[in-house]
């Protein structure tokens, strides 16, 4: 903990940063604090209790814009920072990043190659509740699905905290704010949820880093993450790992065997 | 106030009849590591553990989404349904604690400011109140600094408290009354006990007096600022609330025939206050927190003579960057 205030001070204190988006001790966990000067970085903390992303405030544009940004990040936040990087949200020369090593150091990661190389070393923290609930929910019938998925989506009241906490939702106008044409209902209802949870997560794939914000988030605890990770499973195995690939739903080579696209 | 001693089994025997007889009844339900207020058929499905649920009970008299009325376009002409107040049924709410009864106070406060609603006030009509009192509370429990406590009367028709094997029972208003009476038997004499000793201890957090001095004069203060930069601008703070009642009305439009339907809308949205011009009065997050809390506390007293703010820490819990409403306003109360 000490080195990573150590090396946000000296950040601040050699003038190469404005902001430093790290966590500090919140009421249970750790929460979001942004720091603004060497002297508020010995408020940080960063431990495995720092799960939720940060990656979210990159693209705050009230927060960081024409800001040089130095960040503490989880695994999955560096899963989302590669890939916010491929739709060129972030730029290298404005970012500071650090990381947790597996010994529990810190270690900066200075650019897009050092956190890629992190990620393909660093293996990712265990899901094994969710890889068993998956494997529940694989084991239904189809009918058992959409009873499940129906209970629990009939409880969203459409608050929104699932799109708030994912670093990838940065659209500035997002699909349930467009209302000519409503693609979506806007009112809490079941079909009206499932709707807008089947869009945030087709919106996902390929992009989420799997990091359950989504989920943690949710007021009610719908395990709305268990769509996207189950989502980034059906990608991978089709599409193959995509922190390697870009974005896979939105790349197209003239050898893509779908006629359809063409 | 009648003072009464009921044992579980009788509470329980006296909530089954309760249903058998035609009422419906809301209690809270465990699900997972989540409580929350359910339509249930069955006492056993009651779960008291919780230190509070996740959502309030407010949907009981304003559903998350509500239809208010129906037309229908035919040759030119349009015929209106109103709103039908003939099918909702009596309602007992069972085992909300005392900071959610105290929230339908500023809840009809704003239902009731100008001209009566018709649904709001109707769906009140016809639910009755049964709280428990806390035995327990947490770090977000604050109702001791907003003029609340676990164990106040204010806003139960009858307020519970366990003590022993069953609980004092305190008939508070009519409509209590009338709920003990029908079936008087389950109930058995004053127990005489000193309540106090059953309830929680939950710690004043800031001065209720400091804060109504500064917050009402602060609207240009850099707090603001500084306090919301964290929020991500959803709206689980509001729909969580006991006390908050904005709104929008949207269209359910088939064709030539339709409903107009009121839904849980939140103050901390970027399309909240936005105008058809374009011009959105708040377009900064910082300027939407700063709402939330003057319209608790500032606004309401001001306007309605009720806080929208009873200490129930939902919140606070269901935050999911910890914007700790209870630190929030400690700091506002010390400034």
């Amino acid at each position: 903990m000490d080195e990573l205030r150590n090396r946000a001070k000296e950040l601040f204190e050699k003038g190469e940063i404005d902001i430093f988006i790290g966590y500090e001790q919140g009421t249970r966990n750790p929460r979001p604090i942004f720091v603004g000067n060497a002297e508020d970085t010995q408020k940080l903390v960063f431990n495995d209790k720092c799960t939720g992303n940060l990656a979210v405030y990159l693209t705050r544009k009230d927060l960081v814009k024409g800001k040089r940004v130095g960040i503490s990040a989880s695994y999955y936040a560096l899963k989302s920072i590669v890939q916010l990087f491929v739709e060129n949200q972030l730029k290298e020369e404005n970012l500071k990043i650090f990381g947790l090593a597996n010994d529990g150091k810190i270690e900066a990661l200075n650019s897009l190659d050092e956190i890629k190389h992190y990620i393909k070393d660093t293996p990712p923290p265990p899901k094994l509740e969710d890889d068993e609930l998956i494997k529940q929910i694989d084991a239904m019938s189809s009918a058992e699905r959409w009873a499940f998925w129906s209970d629990e989506l009939s409880k969203c009241f459409k608050c929104y905290a699932c799109r708030a906490a994912c670093p990838m939702c940065y659209c500035t106008k997002c699909i349930v704010e467009v209302n000519r044409p409503q693609w979506i209902q806007p009112w809490a209802s079941t079909l009206g949820n499932m709707e807008w949870q089947i869009n945030r997560v087709m919106h996902m794939a390929g992009r989420c880093s799997d990091c359950g914000s989504c989920s943690t988030a949710c007021p009610i605890g719908i395990p709305i993450h268990l769509l996207t990770h189950k989502m980034s499973e059906t990608v991978k195995a089709n599409f193959g790992d995509p922190s390697d690939k870009g974005n896979v739903l939105s790349t197209f080579k003239p050898e893509d065997k779908e006629s359809f696209i063409l | 106030m009648e003072k009464k001693y009921i044992s579980h089994n009788s509470l329980m025997n006296w909530l089954t009849k309760l249903n058998d007889e035609g009422s419906q009844i809301y209690a809270p339900v465990a699900k997972g590591d989540k409580t929350d207020y359910k339509q249930i058929t069955s006492v056993e499905e009651i779960s008291m553990d919780h230190i509070q649920t996740t959502q309030s009970a407010k949907a009981v008299a304003f559903p998350r989404t509500e239809k208010l009325f129906s037309y229908k376009k035919e040759n030119g002409d349009v015929t209106l349904q109103n709103f039908e107040t003939t099918s909702i049924p009596e309602t007992v709410v069972f085992g909300i604690h005392p900071c959610d009864a105290a929230g339908f106070k500023p809840l009809s406060g704003i239902f009731n400011w100008d001209t009566p609603d018709l649904p709001f006030n109707e769906r009140m009509k016809r639910t009755t109140l049964i709280a428990v009192s806390c035995t327990q509370c947490d770090e977000f429990c604050f109702c001791t600094s907003v003029n609340g406590s676990p164990g106040n009367t204010a806003g139960s028709d009858i307020l519970l408290t366990p003590v022993k094997d069953g609980y004092l029972a305190e008939i508070i208003t009519e409509k209590g009354e009338n709920l003990a009476d029908k079936h008087s038997t389950f109930f058995e004499a004053d127990p005489n006990i000193n309540k106090e000793e059953y309830l929680a201890k939950v710690p004043v957090q800031f001065s209720l007096e400091e804060l109504n001095k500064k917050i009402s004069n602060m609207f240009e203060s850099p707090v603001w600022k500084q306090q919301s930069e964290r929020c991500l601008g959803c709206g689980a703070c509001a729909y969580v609330c006991p006390t908050c009642a904005c709104f929008d009305i949207q269209e359910d439009a088939h064709g030539s025939s339709g409903n107009r339907l009121r839904c849980w809308d939140a103050c901390g949205f970027s399309l909240f206050t936005m105008h058809t011009s374009g011009h959105n009065p708040r377009e900064v997050q910082s300027q939407r927190w700063r709402q939330r809390l003057l319209h608790k506390f500032s606004y309401m007293p001001e306007r309605i003579s009720v806080r929208g703010c009873t200490g129930c820490g939902r919140c606070s819990r269901a935050c999911p960057v910890d914007m700790n409403i209870a630190e929030h306003l400690t700091e506002i109360a010390s400034l």
